[in-house]
């Protein structure tokens, strides 16, 4: 059964030269444990396809029309406060750059407790922080305990990512959503990161929304792939299937930009 | 024949904090670099941020002089191309001004300033019309064409790219790029060319320096560092990049 079903999903922008249809009529599944990668160009509707799962879409965006199953809660008609509940701790979400998501007047370890005294409703403060130092340890954080003192501008952007993703895993989501986790970094710190996803993947179990731009990254990552142009997805499939025999003329161009840009 | 060449290359930053600015130490932007670019080549530079590639792009420009080392150049006619084509194009200026600003400046160029102007849309493929618009009008990767066409029209022999693509989707990279070897072609033009994506060096280079620290670590010819790494960092870098063909 899939973990996550989103039908005709329509999302509009109001515009001072009328409406932008950013999202217009997407839809796919993600089963469990999967990875999907979805990508696309930059304005192809990617951000906002994850931004409306979360229901975090911006203010003048609209969603016009659509189904977003998460299990078999339409989250589309569930009420804010429930919603609260399931985002961040059943569904979480990692930006390209966690340094702008993580609040710079407050501790990491200020920050990854208090999603712990929210979703798991957890008192002992000794506690919270043994769940902390544990999480921070997984995604490999050299010195867990100072990390834990540290403020965001006091790690390097490669750990502000890894903190990202600890927290974003601190409720043992079913379903994670990553918004080009690594565009923002060097690229050997980028294969750490990646090399860092792949395991936590796997450990948890855990089903993958996997957005990027880098198709090198997506046939990296994902089982499927869904290229998304215009607010829609004009091409979705297995990894292998796209990679080795394209069927849309945007895929096709854009996988031979790939390939005249390969180093091999 | 080299056009362009550094020796032994020291430039220092000096890093203060608080609002005393008391000193705090320094960061080695470039320490002790030194390189040749031959006439009509592509030099490309690589590295990760904050190794210095930008800094030493704009010694050899003349922006920023070094704290010791030397540069020589046999040409004046230099220009650049930057990241960021929102924010190297200034948003109050009309397309047509942009481009001319830089050959009224220069002297005895006023003559034939339109046509020039237009000549050289034609080359980086903006039409006409593009004249009396303004910048936020334009998508970036034709934004991107509007400097270099900036760049080109006062027909330098010299230019650094610092990371021109680094900002665009990957069709439009290719355009660019394409684009970029074309004019090189036409008009015997040097390049300096900056980037983190050794993809984009690849495509782009006759030879390649990789940058770490503010130094050179492998400097060779671009067939060679991509076919046979030497050393430990170049062989880090390229197997970091996630490939799929």
């Amino acid at each position: 059964m899939s973990v996550l079903k989103v039908n005709d999903l329509r999302v509009h922008f109001r515009a001072s030269a009328g409406m932008v249809k950013a999202v217009d009529g997407v839809a796919f599944e993600i089963e469990k444990g999967e990875c999907l990668g979805l990508v696309g160009e930059s304005g192809s509707g990617k951000t906002l396809t994850a931004l409306s799962i979360m229901k975090l879409i911006p203010e003048n965006a609209k969603i016009a029309a659509g189904e977003i199953l998460f299990h078999d809660i339409n989250l589309l008609a569930l009420p804010n406060d429930h919603m609260r509940g399931i985002r961040g701790s059943k569904i979480a979400l990692v930006f390209q750059e966690s340094g702008v998501s993580l609040d710079p007047v407050f501790t990491i370890g200020h920050q990854m407790t208090e999603a712990l005294f929210t979703h798991r409703r957890l008192v002992n403060r000794k506690e919270a922080k043994e769940i902390a130092l544990e999480y921070l340890n997984r995604v490999h954080i050299p010195d867990p305990l100072k990390t834990f003192y540290d403020y965001p501008h006091q790690l390097s952007g490669g750990a502000k990512q890894r903190v990202g993703i600890a927290i974003s895993l601190l409720n043992s989501p079913e379903l994670l959503i990553l918004d080009e986790p690594t565009t923002a970094l060097d690229v050997t710190i980028q294969a750490q990161i990646l090399d860092l996803l792949d395991e936590i993947i796997e450990r948890h179990d855990i089903s993958v929304l996997f957005i990027s731009h880098d198709f090198g990254i997506i046939a990296r990552m994902a089982d499927r792939v869904a290229v998304m142009r215009n607010g829609k997805i004009v091409e979705m499939g297995m990894k292998n299937e796209i990679l080795s025999n394209p069927k849309d003329p945007y895929t096709v161009n854009l996988l031979e930009s790939v390939k005249a840009l390969s180093w091999r | 024949m080299a056009i362009v060449e550094c020796r032994d290359i020291i430039k220092y930053f000096s890093v203060q904090r608080g609002y005393l600015k008391k000193g705090a130490g320094v960061v080695k932007a470039l320490d002790g670099v030194s390189l040749e670019i031959e006439e009509g080549e592509t030099f490309g530079l690589v590295g990760e941020s904050g190794c210095g590639k930008t800094t030493l792009g704009k010694i050899l420009l003349g922006i920023i002089s070094p704290d010791s080392g030397e540069v020589l150049l046999k040409t004046k006619e230099k220009q650049a191309i930057f990241q960021d084509p929102y924010s190297s194009l200034d948003p109050k200026m009309k397309v047509r001004d942009i481009i001319s600003e830089g050959l009224i400046l220069k002297k005895g160029s006023k003559t034939r300033l339109l046509e020039r102007i237009e000549k050289v849309l034609d080359v980086v493929r903006l039409p006409k019309g593009s004249l009396n618009k303004y910048p936020h009008q334009f998508s970036g990767g034709e934004r991107q064409r509007i400097a270099i066409a900036r760049a080109v029209v006062t027909e330098p022999e010299f230019i650094v790219c610092d990371e021109p693509v680094s900002n665009l989707d990957v069709t439009i990279q290719l355009q660019i790029l394409k684009l970029l070897k074309e004019i090189q072609e036409k008009f015997r033009i040097t390049y300096l060319f900056i980037s983190h994506d050794l993809r984009v060096i690849k495509f782009m280079c006759d030879r390649v320096a990789v940058m770490k620290d503010g130094k050179i670590v492998e400097n060779r010819g671009s067939k060679e560092i991509f076919t046979g790494p030497v050393h430990p960092y170049t062989k880090l870098l390229l197997s970091s990049i996630p490939r799929i063909f």
